[in-house]
């Protein structure tokens, strides 16, 4: 009896401790601490190193400063940029969205597929493959021009709309997938229903179709134009350098970094508001439509001309999709310096896959960002999953700063994040165990934990979020502890969610090029600064084999993902 | 086996009190059933017990050991969920066995113990079945077995059957009950359905706001309900208004507001009810209560509606200042159409008094 009390007076000493209202600050706390290491510091060093100067706001002054315009056509041009790539975007996106899940046509299946296909590409390998097929010395300009007889290439891809071009390849997916989905989740007896009240096809689509797709487009036009103001690599590979990411990157090469530091918060700023905007949006967008098991009918083109006009476009647009792999995988077995003024390189070669894996100089880059991509991952996935469940689980206030927190790193440009690191790590601090990190390895697998650290956050918080909670406390009254509990029950049910964004993170940190390119040191180069080099080295053989490894690498995950959201959509209740 | 005593339990949530200051004793072995409409705090108690809250005040223990703080997977309860809760990613036996490889069983004692479990929920086949692949009644006994096998000291249920449909509702009902008196298990029981509760247990608790409204046996609470809500919440009652004309030493006499006067028992009252003359009581009752014909406390009135559902038939009566509902068992008689006259009896010891 005596012994019992004890125990229980022990006992309550503990539970004090957990349960008191504090505990829950004592779990999150290395959560806050490495988000204000890593990204709040180094903003709000870059924050500090953009006031420095004799004169109060000095470098914004002269940003704004209508003398030397440079800054603000950068800016300029940036939005311009990005409002065209928004546009044409949400044209080709919606548009194929609309033909492929409405109509039936010869090739819409192999369309179907290869519609995704930019997703697969890497940035710097996508505008690698662009300059390759349409650029100044590209095989369509110059089959034109052996065509014609012609001393200079008709037409090339260049400048601003090279860019925009670029971009609407590679982006139009976010809305091609905002806008499939809206389309299946479509009720096709509201459109009975307007058509059975008398409206004509026309007011079909003006008074029911686009309404009910509006959300989904103004999420991603918020999206695209946030990724199109980050563009980097774009508007490198095309010489556009009155952009703001370009504008960051030349005055940091300039030894500049006021002015650097200036123009990225100045970037931030509009990027940040972007983000506020899409939460804002997304909040009070409502789903209207709830029908469940609808089944889209799509209609049979029947009439011969379309028919013929539909497979001839649907051949083109394979062609299109296909053809920027298609000529990283010509190019990476071509004979390095040999194609010149050719249409196609001359001499092929089996020699830079085999030097890939077997030279050692090749090798290295992709050894380094193997590492650098697993070191970052792994802390991802224990910072990832940890603030996942804080914010799913847990009670606390400051949920909305961790939420900003985490977040806000998703939102800035790399270009930012490296301006930022710059800023914070060029000298010891106690965030890095006063050590200078620029010019070691960690620096880089900082910057791709800081910048994929949502891709983890929100897969894991998404499936959490649809992890009834009384699962887990079915588990605890049988006894089990949280640790058990977590490891038996809540990763196991999870776990598609973490992988998916685990890996996600990991291609992501393969392929990461724009952050990489200000930051990483000699020592430890990434492959994509490797392919860059490499290109400027004129050696498009191995270049196109790094790219062409990248995305086999990407295929990989890709199908791995599609065949786990398979298997659990088997299982789940 | 365990008992149960909560003692000036409060639960806060913000401002708003869940549970207020509840005291309870349930005793080892006992059916005990925690029923009111939804948001009167039987859920938010029972998690209390369970662990998943722990109280803003009070004391909770499980025989003379307080529990208040303890974590729920110290306490040794098996608890079922009103969605089950099963693990989707486990099989049957999977499910069950969890509760037993956390307290570190051998694996032959397992299989045992499940293979055990599993013939007495009628699952004996179904081991390797997977969570999706069973109905809803099945689940509903993979997550009581799952809660059993651990011989829980306590087992908590939480309207484990308003998913299931009706017919299956009444044979989990018996089954549940049949399983629980085989193995003595103190159980405590939340619904918001009478019917359930009146059929399963040995005691009731009546909760409506966070606080007590009455404890007893189906029986007790049925016919001597404490107050009007108690009344109207458990089962169908009539509710009529009157004040007291007279009493003797054993008989109360009450005139309703249209002068009909109507007499029953002294002692078939509430507390409330204090017995003064000029007092205003409610009469509650029941419509099984009022037979046809003349006899005690004789009225007649005028059909106004009219339902045959096979055990019975039910009217209701109209006499110009209240109106009674009618329950006369199915008897081969003629049924009588609206616009009827009807002759009605009440006996006095029917009645029950109702203070306001």
């Amino acid at each position: 009896m005596e012994k019992q009390s004890v125990n229980a007076s022990e006992e309550s000493a503990w539970t004090r401790i957990f349960h008191s209202n504090w505990f829950v600050y004592v779990l999150i706390s290395p959560l806050f601490l490495v988000l204000f290491a890593y990204v709040v510091y180094p903003f709000y060093q870059t924050f500090i190193q953009s006031f420095a100067g004799d004169e109060a706001f000095f470098h914004y002054k002269k940003f704004f400063d209508i003398a030397s315009p440079a800054n603000l056509e950068a800016l300029w041009t940036s939005v311009y940029i990005s409002i065209i790539s928004v546009i044409c975007c949400a044209i080709v996106g919606v548009t194929m969205a609309f033909l492929l899940e409405r109509y039936n046509f010869p090739g819409r299946r192999i369309l179907s597929i290869l519609v995704l296909v930019p997703m697969a590409l890497p940035p710097l390998v996508g505008v690698l493959s662009f300059s390759f097929l349409y650029g100044d010395s590209g095989i369509f300009p110059r089959i034109f021009q052996h065509l014609f007889g012609l001393d200079h290439v008709p037409f090339s891809l260049k400048g601003i709309w090279g860019v925009i071009v670029v971009h609407t390849f590679t982006m139009y997916t976010y809305f091609y997938l905002t806008a499939s989905a809206a389309i299946k989740g479509l009720d096709p007896a509201l459109e009975e229903a307007a058509t059975s009240l008398g409206a004509g096809r026309i007011r079909v689509w003006t008074k029911v179709i686009l309404p009910m797709l509006t959300p989904s487009i103004v999420a991603s036009s918020l999206l695209v134009f946030m990724i199109s103001m980050a563009s980097y690599t774009a508007p490198l590979m095309f010489g556009v350098e009155r952009t703001m990411t370009m504008q960051i990157y030349l005055s940091r090469t300039n030894g500049n970094l006021e002015m650097a530091a200036t123009q990225s918060m100045i970037l931030s700023f509009v990027s940040i508001t972007f983000l506020i905007i899409m939460r804002w949006y997304q909040n009070r967008r409502n789903y209207q439509n709830l029908s469940k098991g609808i089944s889209v009918h799509r209609s049979e083109v029947t009439s011969k001309k379309i028919k013929i006009v539909a497979t001839i476009s649907s051949f083109i647009g394979t062609l299109i999709l296909l053809l920027p792999i298609l000529v990283l995988l010509l190019i990476s077995f071509s004979v390095d310096g040999a194609w010149k003024t050719q249409i196609l390189p001359t001499d092929y070669t089996m020699d830079h896959y085999i030097a890939l894996f077997t030279d050692e100089r090749t090798w290295r880059p992709i050894w380094n960002s193997i590492q650098m991509g697993v070191v970052a991952t792994i802390g991802n996935i224990i910072f990832g999953v940890a603030a996942a469940y804080a914010m799913v689980r847990l009670n606390f206030k400051g949920k909305t700063l961790l939420d900003i927190l985490i977040m806000v790193p998703w939102a800035l440009p790399g270009t930012v994040v490296a301006v930022n690191l710059i800023a914070a790590f060029s000298t010891e601090s106690i965030f890095s165990f006063n050590q200078v990190l620029i010019g070691t390895f960690w620096i880089l697998p900082l910057a791709y934990f800081i910048r994929h650290l949502p891709l983890v956050f929100r897969s894991t918080s998404a499936s959490l979020v649809q992890l009834d909670q009384s699962i887990e406390e079915a588990s605890r009254g049988l006894g089990a502890n949280w640790w058990y509990t977590f490891r038996r029950i809540v990763v196991p049910l999870t776990f598609t969610g973490i992988l998916a964004g685990t890996l996600l993170a990991l291609v992501q940190s393969f392929g990461e090029f724009v952050a990489s390119i200000l930051i990483y040191s000699t020592s430890t180069i990434p492959l994509s600064v490797a392919i860059f080099q490499k290109l400027y080295a004129f050696k498009f053989g191995t270049a196109c084999a790094y790219g062409v490894l990248q995305i086999c690498l990407i295929l990989v995950v890709l199908i791995i993902s599609e065949k786990l959201s398979k298997g659990s959509a088997g299982t789940a209740i | 086996m365990r008992s149960v005593r909560i003692e000036n339990v409060s639960k806060q949530f913000g401002q708003v009190y869940g549970v207020n200051d509840l005291n309870l004793e349930i005793k080892a072995g006992e059916f005990f059933t925690f029923l009111g409409p939804s948001g009167c705090g039987k859920t938010t108690t029972l998690r209390m017990i369970a662990g998943f809250y722990y109280p803003t005040k009070g004391k909770i223990l499980f025989d003379d050991r307080d529990v208040t703080r303890l974590q729920p997977n110290k306490r040794n309860i098996g608890m079922v969920f009103q969605n089950y809760a099963l693990f989707p990613h486990m099989t049957v036996d999977e499910n069950i066995a969890f509760g037993l490889q956390v307290r570190k069983f051998s694996k032959s004692e397992i299989m045992h113990k499940v293979d055990r479990i599993r013939g007495q929920v009628h699952l004996a086949a179904y081991g390797n079945r997977k969570i999706n692949e069973l109905s809803g009644g099945q689940q509903q006994r993979v997550a009581l077995a799952r809660a059993l096998v651990i011989e829980p000291d306590i087992l908590l249920l939480d309207e484990p059957l308003s998913n299931l449909d009706a017919k299956l509702r009444e044979e989990t009902r018996i089954e549940i009950k049949r399983i629980q008196s085989e193995l003595g298990v103190t159980t405590i029981y939340v619904t918001h359905d009478q019917m359930e509760a009146m059929a399963m247990s040995d005691r009731i608790m009546v909760m409506e706001n966070g606080y007590i409204k009455q404890i007893g046996t189906p029986q007790e609470i049925y016919n001597q309900p404490v107050d009007r809500f108690v009344a109207n919440f458990i089962g169908e009652t009539n509710l009529i208004e009157g004040t007291i004309q007279a009493i003797n030493s054993e008989d109360v006499q009450v005139r309703t507001v249209n002068g009909h006067m109507i007499t029953g028992r002294k002692q078939q009252s509430s507390p409330a009810v204090t017995h003064m003359i000029g007092d205003k009581v409610f009469i509650s009752i029941r419509p099984e209560s009022i037979h046809l014909g003349a006899g005690d406390n004789t009225l007649t009135g005028k059909i106004t509606f009219v339902e045959f559902t096979g055990i019975s038939v039910n009217y209701i009566v109209d006499f110009t200042a209240f109106s009674l509902k009618v329950m006369i068992i199915n008897s081969y008689d003629q049924i009588k159409k609206i616009g009827d006259d009807i002759t009605i009896n009440i006996a006095h010891d029917s009645l029950y008094f109702l203070g306001e």
